[in-house]
């Protein structure tokens, strides 16, 4: 049983907006995997609702003119599977999408409500950090684009007013044509579990060098987060196993991890090395590039 | 022939339709629901409780305290009444207490229109304790000053020892090796997936009935009567579909609340049902040991010694208490039996989740310790792991010293032999060879178990079955033996099927229990059921068989010597044609004005002998250092337990248990603070069952044997396949990193630890030697 004071469905953006409005209290729900287990808990803060499940205008995977690839935030984890443009272009937001949760899940959960909920062990996210994303958001005031490093504020805090709804989130041709990415997911379980670290790593090779590398680590901190000193320190070097290893070592002194009773800082740690190399070696290999 | 085939489940299609009904799905319009208020603390006495605000709220019917309750104590375990006071379980338990003794112990409950009111008047109960040291860790309980967790009780709620065989010392004194090890199991879960729930309400003036998820109605009957002080014949207790129990359902756990709720509120109908969360912390668990186990052992491969002490945590109330650790201890003696043994064993009381029975019993504990055990004593003296069991399990004729009985049937040296043939025994660890250094090593791993087939000559094994035939020629079939999803109504009705020759289609098992109708029967627990029940089925289906020849021998004027079922039908075996169908005698027993009668038949059954069962688990691992994981790259577990009724439906239960064991092997376990009793995760999310990506496909056979003590040759099946698999994949993982890492769950936190301890980790996430 929930504790739903009012839900009001909206037919647009335009009406979600004005219905937020309308009831200072209302909170946005899409697919809810996030949201009704937070009222499940009894939290109150979610017992007005403003429904934007299954809007079409939100419901979307195409690119722009300018090779710009948008995607419509009510686009659920499936579709980022089966869609060829992501597949294509972006095959780490394939297996960041392939890693959450289940079946039923991936059915219904949104990219958009990943990213909004805010967590740092959101599997989209740091894929997203890595390609530079950048998100659209509509208010009563019109609409605005942020980087993704920025959207996040802290832990569970992220850059919306009350009356913003994530309409999109946008990747510009320079942060995929010619990069390949792989994202890695740690958890203790194959299914149904949050990562214990993720790591995506997002690079463009020329004539045997890194022509760019970005890494970036969901749980590694209190929100998603780059490394960048290790990714200048990539940057323009000579593929080789040395290099590999040097990087793994360079994102420890960046990362921040926490002990908690899911997983020691230790642990966390060692993971992250671990990832770093699996993530890299993996994308590179999507670049066609073998390891001297 | 009904059994041994793979008929399909009785209630398969019921199912997979969703038309089954579960105790959920019964409804009264005025029912109310109560929520337990459950304490925040560990360890302590309320000082004060005020429930005035939780009482206005609208939507309250009523709150109750511990004041409010009976004050006499009584036991919850699922056990027969015992006759003799050594064998009563505790009875250590109120219906509420003000004496807090886990996180979540039940001190209010909140009785109100629906789920949303009760939880709101929750948050409105005010309550202040005195707080005590949580006490949580053996050497703590066992401190001499140690707070009695139970005042006036001792912590050490039961203790026992037992030898058998040869004099122990004298056998470690000539062995040629001394091998020890320390070794410790986790607290772990059920997690079947219906929670409890139970609803009651009166329909008389002075008779209370309970509909719940049950695995014992009988029991639960008779424990609501005394908690109640009520005569058992006022209490019904019904008995719907169950999804699943695993042991947390032999315990009467909602049963007497609810009843005791009707009662205090007219009759009107009151449900609990159960969140996850509180299923996981406010039921029952598996009891985690601590187990230290020395063996003797010749050059030549014979185990000649074996001592075991072992301390097991009940938590903070008794429940099964030490019956778990006497179980779990017993089984050593039908699994090595010619080794000298001696057993130690105390259970004790903890600040910590209350645990009770759980898919075999103490076994999965006691026998993972023995096997890892007699994994370290084989590698000792260099002898091949399968033939070093091979040399020392039980054979068929060995006497188990401890009940004195002979094994009149044992298969495991055949189960062992076809596990090593299954897994390419001989080949994998040539090509393994190479794989004991680096980054990815591998290793193969096995574990023996044995089991009982139930609980005599500890409890009563009594079981009921009674069979009437409809006059359309089929039968209606009622047993006590308790379905709940393990598949007994259906081997019930294989083997009704098989004593009176029907077509098993047309032999129909009446699926609800009611105690007001249904033969009695202690319930479904111990893996019990098939074999007990088997010679109740067996006799009553006899009885019925000699009924219907009978009837058409009157019939006919055949003799009745001439006369058979076949296929169903009446047939005249010397001219070998059909006299009737069955339908025809049926009309004719019901109808005929003089001569008939409605045929029926039943039996009542107690079971004097309990056959060992056995089995063994072969395993393929990778296991991968620096990610701290192991992956099972192949499994198979053998299982002697005798005839299998239905291939399918055994196959079913071996990849539950060797599901459930993977589970506990790698990633469960109920975490608790040692210091604030506090339990981190009591969710699916945190509770690291399994899902079916984790799993490996796991692999199974049988070795038939006939066990002559049951009627159609069974023996246990249900709890046994939990056992082995643990075990198995802890010695895989000695075979593949060299390392003995003796405590479940071999978690990659666990791996972790141990990997840095022995520099296969080094700071730098670098080499691994
Ligand atoms: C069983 C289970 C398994 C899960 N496994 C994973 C996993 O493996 N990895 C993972 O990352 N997550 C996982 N999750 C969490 C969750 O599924 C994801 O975060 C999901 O993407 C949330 O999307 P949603 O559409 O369901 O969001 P909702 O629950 O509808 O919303 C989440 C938050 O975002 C806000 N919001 C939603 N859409 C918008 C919008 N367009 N504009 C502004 N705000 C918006 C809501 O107000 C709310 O605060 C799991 C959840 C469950 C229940």
């Amino acid at each position: 049983m929930f504790d739903i004071s009012s839900h009001k469905k909206a037919g647009s953006v335009k009406e979600a907006i004005s219905l937020l409005k309308e009831n200072p209290d209302a909170k946005l729900i899409a697919g809810g995997t996030d949201v009704l287990i937070k009222l499940r808990e009894g939290k109150k803060q979610f017992s007005h609702l403003v429904d934007i499940h299954g809007l079409k205008e939100l419901n979307f995977i195409k690119k722009d003119g300018d090779n710009t690839i948008v995607i419509g935030s009510g686009t659920v984890f499936s579709q980022v599977i089966e869609s060829d443009i992501i597949n294509t272009h972006i095959p780490m937001l394939v297996d960041a999408a392939q890693s959450v949760g289940g079946p039923q899940i991936r059915n219904i959960a949104t990219i958009g409500g990943n990213i909004c909920n805010g967590v740092t062990s959101a599997d989209s996210a740091s894929p997203l950090f890595a390609l530079n994303a950048v998100v659209s958001v509509k208010g009563s005031k019109g609409s605005r684009d942020i980087p993704i490093a920025d959207f996040y504020l802290g832990p569970g805090k992220v850059d919306l007013k009350h009356g913003d709804v994530l309409t999109a989130i946008k990747i510009s041709s320079e942060n995929h044509d010619h990069a390949f990415g792989c994202y890695y997911k740690y958890a203790m379980r194959n299914a149904m579990d949050i990562a214990t670290i993720g790591c995506a790593v997002n690079l463009k090779t020329k004539n045997g060098r890194l022509q760019d590398y970005r890494i970036a680590f969901g749980v590694a901190g209190p929100v998603p987060m780059r490394c960048p000193r290790a990714e200048n320190m990539a940057r323009g070097q000579a593929l080789s196993s040395r290099l590999i290893e040097d990087i793994s070592q360079a994102v420890t002194k960046e990362v921040t991890p926490r002990t908690s009773w899911r997983a020691s800082r230790e642990f966390r740690l060692n993971i992250i090395t671990e990832l770093a190399k699996r993530a890299t070696i993996k994308a590179l290999k999507r670049a066609g590039e073998e390891l001297p | 022939m009904a059994v041994g085939k793979s008929v399909n489940r009785v209630d398969a299609m019921a199912k997979v339709t969703g038309r089954a009904k579960y105790t959920e799905d019964f409804y009264h319009p005025d029912m109310l629901v109560a929520k337990y208020f459950r304490s925040s603390i560990a360890h302590g006495r309320v000082t004060a409780i005020n429930t005035k605000k939780a009482e206005n709220l609208d939507g309250v019917h009523a709150v109750f305290t511990y004041k409010d309750v009976p004050e006499n104590k009584f036991p919850t375990a699922g056990h027969p009444l015992a006759l003799t006071e050594d064998h009563k379980d505790a009875a250590d338990r109120l219906l509420l207490t003000r004496d807090v003794r886990f996180m979540g112990d039940e001190i209010a409950i909140v009785v109100a229109q629906n789920e949303l009111v009760a939880n709101e008047a929750l948050k409105l109960i005010e309550v202040s304790y005195d707080e005590y040291q949580p006490l949580i860790l053996p050497e703590d309980i066992l401190e001499e000053n140690a707070r009695q967790i139970h005042e006036g009780s001792s912590n050490i709620v039961g203790e026992h020892t037992y030898t058998f065989g040869n004099d122990v010392d004298q056998a470690f004194e000539k062995a040629d090796h001394v091998v020890e090890g320390s070794f410790r199991t986790a607290m772990v879960q059920h997690c079947h997936i219906e929670n409890h729930i139970s609803h009651a309400y009166m329909d008389d003036l002075d008779k209370i009935v309970i509909v719940s998820s049950t695995q014992i109605p009988h029991i639960a009957r008779r424990i609501v009567g005394e908690v109640l002080n009520i005569p058992l014949s006022r209490i019904r207790v019904i008995k719907p579909f169950v999804g699943g129990g695993f042991g947390n359902k032999q315990d009467v756990i909602l049963e007497p609340m609810v009843a005791f709720l009707t009662l205090k509120l007219n009759g009107r109908a009151v449900q609990i049902n159960l969140s996850r969360e509180e299923c996981i912390i406010g039921t029952r668990t598996r009891h985690p040991f601590y187990i230290d186990v020395k063996t003797g052992v010749m050059n030549d491969g014979t185990i000649v010694a074996r001592h075991m002490d072992a301390i097991s945590i009940t938590g903070a109330y008794a429940s099964h208490g030490h019956s778990v650790a006497a179980a779990g201890g017993s089984k050593q003696s039908s699994l090595y039996p010619r080794a000298a043994t001696s057993f130690h064993a105390r259970t004790l009381y903890a600040n910590t989740p209350v645990a009770g029975a759980m898919r075999a019993y103490g076994s999965p504990q006691i026998i993972y310790a023995l096997e890892c055990a007699t994994e370290d004593a084989a590698r000792k003296i260099g002898m091949d792991s399968v033939e070093f069991r091979l040399k020392n399990v039980a054979r068929q004729g060995d006497i188990n010293l401890l009940s004195g009985k002979e094994i009149l049937s044992c298969g495991l040296a055949d189960c062992l032999i076809k596990g090593r043939d299954f897994i390419g025994w001989g080949e994998k660890k040539k090509e393994y060879e190479k794989f004991k250094t680096g980054p990815v090593r591998k290793g193969l791993g096995l574990a023996c178990l044995s089991y009982a087939s139930g609980t005599y000559p500890v409890c009563v094994e009594i079981a009921g079955a009674r069979i009437a035939l409809n006059q359309d020629g089929t039968v209606h079939v009622m047993v006590g033996a308790t379905e709940i999803g393990q598949g007994s109504d259906t081997v019930v009705a294989q083997m009704v099927a098989q004593t009176l020759s029907f077509p098993y289609e047309n032999v129909l098992v009446v699926q609800a229990q009611d105690t007001d109708v249904t033969p009695f029967d202690t319930g479904a627990y111990a893996s019990r059921q098939a074999y007990v029940v088997s010679n109740a089925v067996f006799r009553a289906a006899t009885d019925l068989r000699e009924k219907i020849l009978d009837h058409a021998a009157v019939m006919t004027d055949i003799d009745v010597a001439g006369l058979d079922i076949v296929d169903g039908n009446i047939v005249d075996t010397r001219k070998s044609a059909q006299v009737m169908d069955m339908k025809t005698l049926a009309i004719d027993s019901f109808y005929h004005k003089e001569r008939g009668c409605q045929l029926t038949a039943e039996a009542s059954f107690k079971a004097t002998t309990n056959a060992p069962v056995f089995g063994c688990t072969f395993v393929d691992i990778t296991v991968n250092i620096p990610l701290c994981k192991i992956k099972i790259n192949r499994m198979i577990s053998v299982h002697d337990s005798g005839v299998i009724i239905n291939p399918v439906q055994s196959g079913g239960q071996i990849h539950g248990g060797a599901f459930m064991g993977i589970g506990a092997a790698l990633s469960e376990e109920l975490l608790i603070d040692p210091k604030t009793g506090y339990i981190y995760n009591n969710n699916l999310l945190d509770y690291k069952f399994p899902t079916f990506t984790d799993v490996p496909p796991i692999h199974h056979d049988f070795v038939e044997t006939f066990e002559p003590t049951s009627a159609y040759g069974n023996k246990a099946l249900g709890e046994p396949p939990v056992i082995s698999p643990p075990p198995a994949i802890r010695n895989a993982v000695l075979d593949a990193t060299g390392l003995c890492i003796n405590s479940l769950p071999l978690s990659p936190h666990t791996l972790f630890t141990a990997f840095k301890d022995h520099g296969l980790i080094d700071e730098k996430g670098g080499d691994n030697v």
